[in-house]
């Protein structure tokens, strides 16, 4: 039973709005697990992407009796590049759009709840925005929150670094917090 | 064509998009001026972005290259459809979040700069001339094909349409207009494209795989409008009636030798059955087996293509008109999703043009000597379709070609007017009229001055100096906190300095031979990763000039509006 009261000591007692708002170090550290999460599901569909169309032409000049196929009559850069092209564009852009507020939600239901009187969570299992967000998430290998792995949540906002997938933001960060409540008003 | 049935085409758009246009001004209230009011709903939003998006170079341009270059040139379409995937997934949400109306406001609100805006603003204005400059061409193109009026009557008819339709109207009426005119290009080119292939099957569907150069089926008489010079592979007998070599001839035989022979103007050539086409200097010839495949025929094609897919992937979200149409939306997922509507409209409409390329390949194939591929589009329905039906869809092609320039054109002065008037001059409506008059008279008058180009390929090296400027500047901006106001300046100016030499020179001069020639030409492949480099390097060696707000923006960016959390209290200026 101490747990949850431990807890409730660390945990600040408003909204993640405010921490946002105030640029604390939890707000930062809400903040760039967003924006991780968004990134990574943006450069994934963009690495398809340039797959295909890069990887397209290489084909045609790799294994030029691919482009002599004929499918429907036609030849085949003829019928991908003029026709089916198209419809896969619009089912990507649809998944995305589905992915990217599916994240958004999350990080809304994360940061609305009202961290003191909503499921106090166990020890040790705190939801952090990695966590959550993962969710709805290009899954990547290997991205596992590492606790204590978050050496700019303390930081001054201007420090941002690129957003590298795989230096997600962490169960140890909590502290961190603490601390950067200093830079209040 | 028959003159009267294509100029009443053209007259019918022209006072259709007048009277939606000041019709629209009726439920205008003043801060409407520049922006529509948010009351715009999605489907119209997205017709509208479509309308605005698909110009002269994807109705007449896109069908004039494939005729020329064959299926490289499908790259084209489908680059400009997947720019707006890329748009979607990187910036669309971030970007209406941001409320900026403008790229200088997006690189104002982001970089807390004016420099970085000022640079934008110039940035902007080079763009949109660069844009405007091959619409008016095309326009000339058409009343030139449609009536014979002297190519600059096109240019000026279009600029007056549009500079009364923006004074009189504003954003609104122009967002009325783009979503009628979206329909109107798709109708105009799909309408007449079910009678054209009904034709072709009547004609027993003939293919295009032989290793044959292009050829004359039948006796053919081609008018030469404007002189031109052309490549003779095989010598051919031809009649003469004007001036070929500096000769002049009066239905005269005349036999063309191997080598390079110039026709002047208004001269008619009737070439035998069965002759090979000679194709205007400069421009490669090839057999139809060539010309169906991809990466076949043209010197440096491999590098061209990769060149191509960059600057249409990267260079459609730094297009001035394009940003401007997200600040329609409510919030930013309603703008993800009207862009995710625009992808199904465009792409639906870039199924169309390269079948009138692949027909004109067949029927017209005098379009590669006179040099006026582009007009593909036009001239297909009166040589299929004879008598009245043809004349009849005829006049169509032509107002959804006049329908394309309009509908860009006006976007584009919609948006550089309000830079012009804001960054430029001194603001408030004057100066947006100022602005609109300064944005059309220039591009207006290098369109009538400069030589004639292939309306695609100017609005290609558009979006090369859009990707290697604006590209980084918002992918950067809306995903890295550490871009500072130094390396955005250096990139901007790096990437619009490399970007804009290879323009001028491929413009003004035409590109070198070889592989230089490659480079300048399609500038994409080398100057926006130079300029990505540029402003990252520059902004890690400056790291105590990142912006001091850029926290803030970031929320501001990226948080759903249903959150209520402080995203600062930047708001762009209006006109």
């Amino acid at each position: 039973m101490t747990g949850p009261r431990t807890r409730a000591v660390r945990r600040p007692r408003y909204p993640v709005t405010r921490e946002i708002d105030e640029q604390t170090g939890l707000g930062e550290a809400y903040m760039r697990s967003l924006l991780r999460t968004q990134l990574r599901l943006a450069l994934g569909l963009c690495l398809v992407l340039a797959a295909v169309v890069i990887g397209l032409p290489l084909l045609f000049v790799l294994a030029p009796e691919v482009r002599e196929q004929e499918l429907l009559g036609l030849p085949l850069p003829w019928v991908v590049l003029g026709g089916l092209i198209y419809p896969w564009f619009v089912g990507c852009g649809w998944w995305y759009v589905r992915q990217a507020e599916r994240n958004e939600d999350d990080f809304a239901d994360l940061v609305d709840r009202t961290p003191a009187f909503n499921d106090p969570p166990t020890p040790g299992d705190m939801p952090t925005p990695g966590d959550v967000l993962a969710t709805g998430d290009v899954p990547v290998p290997g991205d596992v929150p590492v606790p204590g792995d978050m050496p700019a949540s303390g930081d001054a906002p201007a420090s941002g670094d690129v957003p590298v997938p795989g230096d997600a933001p962490v169960a140890g960060d909590m502290p961190a917090s603490g601390d950067a409540s200093a830079g209040r008003p | 064509m028959n003159a009267a049935y294509g100029l009443a085409g053209v007259l019918l758009v022209v006072v259709a998009t007048i009277l939606i246009g000041v019709l629209g001004r009726i439920s205008r209230t003043t801060s409407d001026f520049y922006v529509a009011s948010r009351t715009v709903t999605p489907l119209r939003n997205a017709s509208a972005i479509g309308g605005e998006y698909l110009s002269a170079a994807s109705f007449l341009g896109i069908a004039g290259l494939i005729l020329a270059y064959g299926a490289d040139m499908l790259w084209l379409p489908v680059g400009w459809t997947g720019g707006y995937l890329v748009l979607l997934v990187l910036v669309s949400a971030p970007l209406r979040r941001s409320g900026a109306y403008t790229l200088p406001d997006f690189a104002e609100a982001r970089l807390e700069s004016m420099s970085v805006r000022r640079v934008a603003s110039i940035l902007v204005v080079l763009i949109s001339w660069l844009y405007l400059l091959p619409q008016f061409q095309s326009a000339g193109l058409v009343l030139r094909t449609v009536t014979g009026w002297p190519v600059w009557t096109g240019g000026v008819l279009v600029a007056v349409v549009v500079a009364v339709n923006v004074l009189v109207g504003g954003m609104r009426s122009v967002t009325l207009v783009q979503a009628f005119q979206y329909w109107m290009k798709l109708t105009a080119l799909a309408v007449p494209l079910i009678f054209l292939l009904l034709a072709w099957r009547y004609d027993g569907a003939p293919g295009l795989s032989g290793d044959t150069p292009p050829r004359f089926a039948d006796r053919t008489t081609v008018s030469v409008g404007l002189a031109v010079t052309v490549d003779v592979a095989t010598p051919v007998q031809v009649v003469v009636d004007g001036r070929v070599d500096g000769q002049p001839y009066k239905a005269a035989p005349v036999t063309l030798t191997l080598g390079s022979h110039h026709i002047a103007q208004n001269t008619s050539v009737t070439f035998p059955a069965g002759a090979d086409v000679p194709h205007v200097t400069g421009r490669p010839v090839t057999t139809d087996h060539e010309w169906a495949m991809p990466l076949d025929g043209r010197p440096h094609s491999l590098y061209a293509t990769y060149s191509l897919i960059l600057a249409t992937f990267l260079g459609t979200m730094g297009l001035p008109h394009v940003l401007v149409r997200f600040y329609t939306n409510p919030d930013g997922r309603a703008a993800r999703r009207t862009t995710v509507m625009v992808l199904s409209l465009l792409g639906a409409f870039y199924l169309l043009p390269a079948v009138y390329g692949a027909l004109g390949r067949l029927y017209t194939p005098e379009l590669l000597m006179t040099g006026r591929a582009d007009a593909v589009v036009l001239t297909l329905p009166g040589r299929l379709i004879g008598g009245a039906g043809g004349d009849l869809l005829g006049a169509l092609v032509t107002g959804g070609a006049v329908a394309a320039f309009l509908s860009t054109s006006s976007g584009i002065t919609v948006s550089v007017a309000g830079v012009i008037a804001q960054d430029i001059l001194r603001g408030g409506v004057r100066s947006f009229r100022a602005g609109t008059l300064l944005a059309l008279v220039v591009p207006l008058t290098l369109a009538i001055t400069a030589r004639s180009l292939p309306v695609a390929d100017v609005v290609g090296l558009a979006f090369a100096v859009a990707a290697s400027t604006f590209c980084p500047l918002l992918v950067l901006g809306v995903w890295w906190r550490r871009l500072t106001v130094p390396g955005a300046l250096a990139g901007l100016a790096t990437g619009g300095v490399l970007a804009g030499t290879a323009v001028i020179v491929t413009i003004a001069a035409g590109p070198p031979g070889g592989l230089i020639g490659a480079l300048l030409a399609e500038p994409a492949a080398w100057t926006v990763p130079v300029a990505f480099a540029t402003m990252i390097v520059v902004s890690w060696c400056t790291p105590g000039r990142v912006p001091p707000g850029v926290a803030r923006m970031m929320v501001r960016l990226h948080t759903p509006e249903s959150l209520a959390v402080d995203r600062g209290t930047w708001r762009p200026k209006r006109v």
